[in-house]
């Protein structure tokens, strides 16, 4: 019995979570840019704990086909090293905010040689067990289908909603008419009487003839 | 009644023609010589001036369809006031012209919101009159729908 206790009692201890999370790093999975243009990698992460004046950012990158991976920015102690010797020279910018825990970078005038992956690593001591994330680069030289179809989407969903309740709203009005045909009674002169059923509504339709609205 | 009448509809057309700078005018940031969002991002370096495509992140192009969105529900909403000013039924109400002008008003604090919260922390970026446009066409839009709210056809 006192052994059964006992291990109840470790079980229970354990199951109990405790705030040993790794750090949660995001970035995007694909981004796909236009040759020439600039494109914004964007990384943030997510830590139990507060972020702190350590925390660091590292972007790597691998190019496609490649095994070898190279580090083309580091962010520590409040201060953000750019690539200054190799293949994205004068071309990194940091645009993050490491208060807000966004560590993302901008890469600038973008070549078919930047095609491949970039990891981001973060560290937030000390909380520093994670798993860096990879977003995956593709520089097209035509518009790709993706740049807009998000904007589009919205806007073909909002409208198609709006026609869909207004079709709704007078299929309504025309099966409540056509119900109500026989209920009508403008009987406004007598004073006073109503139909039946049709007090309660709030807001007169407009254009039939309702008890509400006549009295109005 | 006529002058109330002719006052709403300048309301409304102004709010047209800001909502219609806002969305066309590519200027929502401006930083040294660089001005930015939503459509194209243009540089008036030593070479020239050029422009190339903004960024096509998820939420700049959300912000995109937002204020096209309200765009187009202000322009609904016009059309709506000229059909129910000669359709309505006396000591009626326009409720279709206030549900478009205050939805769009609606998509217009979205899209404010949404560019305030998401546009990259740059020192030397600050926010261009396109930006400011729209923050002032959210609370004019917004009072201009109650106003539609609140008016009755003349009996």
């Amino acid at each position: 019995m006192l052994t059964f206790v006992a291990l109840a009692s470790v079980l229970l201890l354990g199951i109990v979570p405790e705030q040993t999370e790794a750090i949660s790093i995001y970035t995007g999975w694909e981004r796909h840019a236009l040759l020439g243009s600039d494109v914004r990698l964007s990384c943030s992460f997510f830590s139990w704990r507060g972020t702190s004046d350590d925390v660091t950012f590292s972007w790597t990158y691998r190019p496609d086909g490649s095994r070898d991976s190279i580090s083309i920015f580091h962010y520590t102690s409040g201060q953000a090293y750019v690539d200054n010797k190799g293949p994205f020279r004068d071309r990194v910018e940091f645009v993050g905010n490491p208060g807000k825990r966004d560590g993302s970078i901008l890469i600038k005038n973008l070549d078919y040689n930047d095609n491949g992956t970039f990891t981001c690593d973060a560290k937030n001591p000390p909380d520093i067990v994670g798993r860096p994330s990879s977003v995956r680069l593709l520089v097209f030289e035509t518009v790709p289908i993706q740049a807009g179809v998000i904007t589009g989407a919205i806007i073909g969903v909002v409208l198609g909603l709006l026609v869909l309740i207004v079709v709704i709203y007078y299929l309504m009005r025309f099966l409540v008419a056509r119900r109500v045909f026989s209920l009508s009674v403008r009987s406004v002169s007598a004073g006073g009487f109503c139909c039946q059923g049709l007090e309660e509504r709030p807001e007169p339709i407009p254009g039939t003839d309702t008890c509400v609205a006549k009295r109005a | 009644m006529l002058l109330i009448l002719l006052g709403v509809l300048v309301m409304h057309l102004i709010i047209l023609i800001l909502l219609i700078v806002s969305t066309a005018a590519s200027t929502w940031s401006v930083g040294g010589d660089r001005t930015t969002d939503l459509w194209y991002t243009c540089t008036n370096s030593n070479g020239g001036y050029h422009c190339k495509p903004a960024i096509s992140e998820d939420w700049l192009q959300a912000v995109q369809a937002l204020m096209i969105l309200s765009l187009l529900f202000c322009f609904f909403s016009l059309i709506a006031f000229l059909f129910q000013l000669f359709k309505l039924v006396k000591g009626g109400r326009f409720f279709f012209t206030a549900i478009f002008q205050i939805l769009a008003s609606v998509f217009v604090m979205c899209a404010a919101i949404i560019y305030t919260v998401m546009s990259p922390d740059d020192g030397s970026v600050k926010f261009g009159y396109a930006y400011v446009l729209a923050w002032v066409s959210f609370p004019l839009t917004l009072i201009s729908g109650l106003i539609y709210i609140v008016l009755r056809k003349k009996e």
